[in-house]
């Protein structure tokens, strides 16, 4: 009996000192995000909260004056962030699964061609292509705009495959049951495709938006007024480097309200994956 | 309701042939089976008619209308899949109710066509229930149900029974069979179990490689096999077949191992031909002569029981005789078949010899 309790405690040991090392760097961050400016400075960070909390969050959400420098108010990058990350959560999903439908349900002549193209586009990074999308972009006078920090990044051959492998799983008869009954292939994606792949959607959407909010290189070069800034290119902006020394108090009041909006998307987010799990369907 | 005509229909996949041109008219209210061996293009024929698959040649007519080039939901027919095909996310009401939503039947007569299905089906309670949450033979069941608030002109019915074990399979099978007597619905059957096609069909078309090898009743088919498939594959046990020889006067079949075997009318014209004969183990009986047989081993299923004997010349002899087994191994055991239990094919070609 004992010795099986205590081989049952080192997998919890083990996963409690994961997440102590995971989570310190973050509580860390909270904390210092409660301290004026002095006392990070000095380097002593001490490892209970301060008595700056309000006014730290308060200036890093409005914007005033910091005490070394002006920034762009949190309020304004994280609705920038939001609207990108949501754009791009929204618009991968809304063309990945047009695009996978189409590819998993129907035979045109080059299917498979189209299949090839979209899987090749996987193997090039937003990094490889970021100069002709750049100048693209900028033809279109989309720099400084939503549409170009979004439309970008929208096409996605990761999202079109889960879909598709999805969709294969989708038995053929139940497609040629709906054909009887007289569904026509737009009320079949809506009325049995969509619901069907409720849980995958919320779990891309999930991984989607995390993945539109923490872009960095694109809005980077893709927004040069203050006004369009994102919260993660905000944030590191606000590092100085090296000549002056930094609103740590800030930056890291920034960091923790940055961390917000994802953590709500997945907390949010998993009772539909446990709803999708629990409803089980065959 | 209405009738289904089959006429010289066709079907290619590239080079391959999978259906050889098949005609029959199902009449008004009759229930086909067709039945055949997997592969035999069963269900190839059967989407042809209900438009999931294209015919190559030939024309499909329903309710007198050729309907070659019309989509499955104008073609007036319903369809019960293997493996149920329901929309898992939807209940069991919306699953019966989609099709009469889509056609724009109004909210109450829907209401009023699933609530009747439900009735006939025993499906009253499941009503708000997901398919995930029945079991095999109440899906099987909300998928008939499916079809039959359609009202359709003609059931189509893929092996529906396939996956269900083999209680609940004999069970369905009485069911569908007092339903479709109920409804009066055209019925279209495919199966590769002649136990179904037996006691479903008003008729049977056989098929195998594509082509109907016989239609007809149950009781003709078994009792007039068209060809030695059709023998072999009605009945079970099998059609015991020998090797055969019509003698010089066309009065006797004679087999090897010098057994004669009396024609019931004599064939002159056939003199000498080679055949090959066909008796069923249930028409073989225990006499004084005729074919003698070393017991190889005895199966007993209870009501009856089916003896595996060797010929003189080392070939099979299967004997069903009724009840409990009254021989052992390896006894010996003469038998002769009963009158009229010959079934002559032509050796080459394996039609029937008429
Ligand atoms: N989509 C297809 N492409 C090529 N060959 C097919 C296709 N569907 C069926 N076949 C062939 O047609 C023949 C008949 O198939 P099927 O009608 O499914 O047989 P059954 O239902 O009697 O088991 C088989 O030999 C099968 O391999
Ligand atoms: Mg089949």
């Amino acid at each position: 009996m004992k010795t099986t309790r205590l081989i049952d405690l080192v997998p919890h040991i083990i996963l409690i000192a994961g997440v102590l090392i995971f989570a310190y760097p973050i509580y860390v961050t909270l904390i210092g995000s409660t301290w004026d400016s002095g006392t990070i400075g000095r380097g002593g960070l001490p490892l209970w909260p301060g008595g700056q909390g309000m006014a730290n969050y308060a200036q890093a959400w409005a914007g005033e004056a910091g005490d070394r420098a002006m920034y762009t108010p949190v309020r304004t990058m994280m609705l920038n962030s939001l609207v990108m990350a949501l754009s791009i959560a929204l618009g991968k999903i809304a063309i990945s699964i047009l695009s996978a439908y189409a590819v998993a349900f129907f035979r045109f002549p080059l299917r498979m061609a189209f299949f090839w193209l979209i899987f090749i586009t996987l193997m090039l990074p937003v990094e490889v292509r970021i100069i002709p999308t750049y100048k693209v972009v900028a033809d279109l006078g989309l720099i400084n705009s939503y549409a170009g920090l979004a439309i970008p990044l929208i096409a996605s051959a990761t999202a079109t495959l889960l879909f598709r492998q999805f969709f294969l799983t989708i038995p053929d008869e139940l497609l040629e049951a709906a054909k009887i009954d007289g569904a026509g292939p737009v009320r079949f994606f809506i009325d049995v495709v969509l619901p069907l792949s409720r849980t995958n959607i919320a779990a891309l959407f999930v991984i989607l938006f995390i993945y539109g909010w923490n872009q960095y290189l694109w809005p980077l070069l893709v927004t040069s007024s203050g006004d369009m800034e994102t919260i993660v290119t905000g944030i590191t902006k606000m590092i100085g480097t090296g000549e002056s020394a930094n609103d740590w108090h800030i930056i890291m009041a920034t960091t923790v309200l940055a961390m917000l909006p994802p953590v709500a998307v997945v907390v949010f987010m998993q009772r539909w994956f446990v709803k999708g799990l629990v409803d089980s369907e065959k | 309701m209405a009738t289904v005509e089959i006429r010289n229909v066709r079907k290619s996949y590239g080079p391959v042939e999978a259906i050889k041109g098949i005609d029959i008219a199902i009449r008004d209210g009759e229930f086909l089976v067709l039945l055949g061996p997997s592969g035999c293009g069963k269900s190839t024929l059967l989407r042809m008619v209900a438009g999931l698959e294209g015919i190559t040649g030939g024309e499909i007519a329903i309710g007198g209308r050729v309907v070659n080039h019309l989509d499955p939901k104008d073609r007036d027919i319903a369809m019960v899949f293997q493996n149920y095909a329901l929309y898992p996310h939807m209940t069991v009401f919306d699953n019966m109710a989609y099709g009469l939503k889509i056609r724009g039947i109004p909210k109450a007569e829907i209401r009023t066509r699933v609530d009747k299905a439900a009735e006939i089906l025993e499906l009253g309670r499941f009503l708000d229930r997901r398919p995930s949450q029945l079991s095999g033979g109440q899906r099987q069941r909300v998928a008939m149900g499916r079809a039959i608030v359609r009202e359709p002109a003609a059931f189509l019915f893929d092996e529906p029974l396939s996956n269900l074990d083999a209680k609940l399979r004999t069970q369905m099978r009485v069911e569908i069979k007092r339903l479709q007597d109920r409804l009066g619905i055209t019925s279209l059957y495919v199966t590769h179990d002649q136990v179904e096609a037996m006691t479903l069909a008003d008729r049977i078309l056989v098929m195998n490689h594509g082509v109907a090898e016989q239609i007809g009743t149950p009781l003709e088919v078994y009792q007039r096999p068209a060809s030695l498939f059709v023998a072999g594959f009605i009945g079970s046990p099998p059609m015991n077949v020998l090797d055969g020889r019509i003698d010089d006067r066309g009065e006797a079949v004679l087999v090897p191992g010098g057994q004669r075997l009396a024609l019931p009318q004599p064939r002159p014209t056939d003199a000498g031909r080679a055949v090959k004969l066909g008796i069923r183990p249930e028409h073989l009986a225990v006499a004084a002569a005729g074919f003698s047989i070393e017991i190889e081993l005895v199966e007993a299923l209870g009501a009856d029981t089916v003896v595996y004997g060797r010929l003189p010349d080392g070939e099979t002899l299967l004997v069903r005789m009724a009840g409990i087994p009254t021989v052992r191994e390896r006894d010996r055991l003469t038998v002769a078949p009963q009158d009229g239990a010959l079934h002559l094919f032509d050796a080459a070609t394996g039609r029937r010899m008429e």
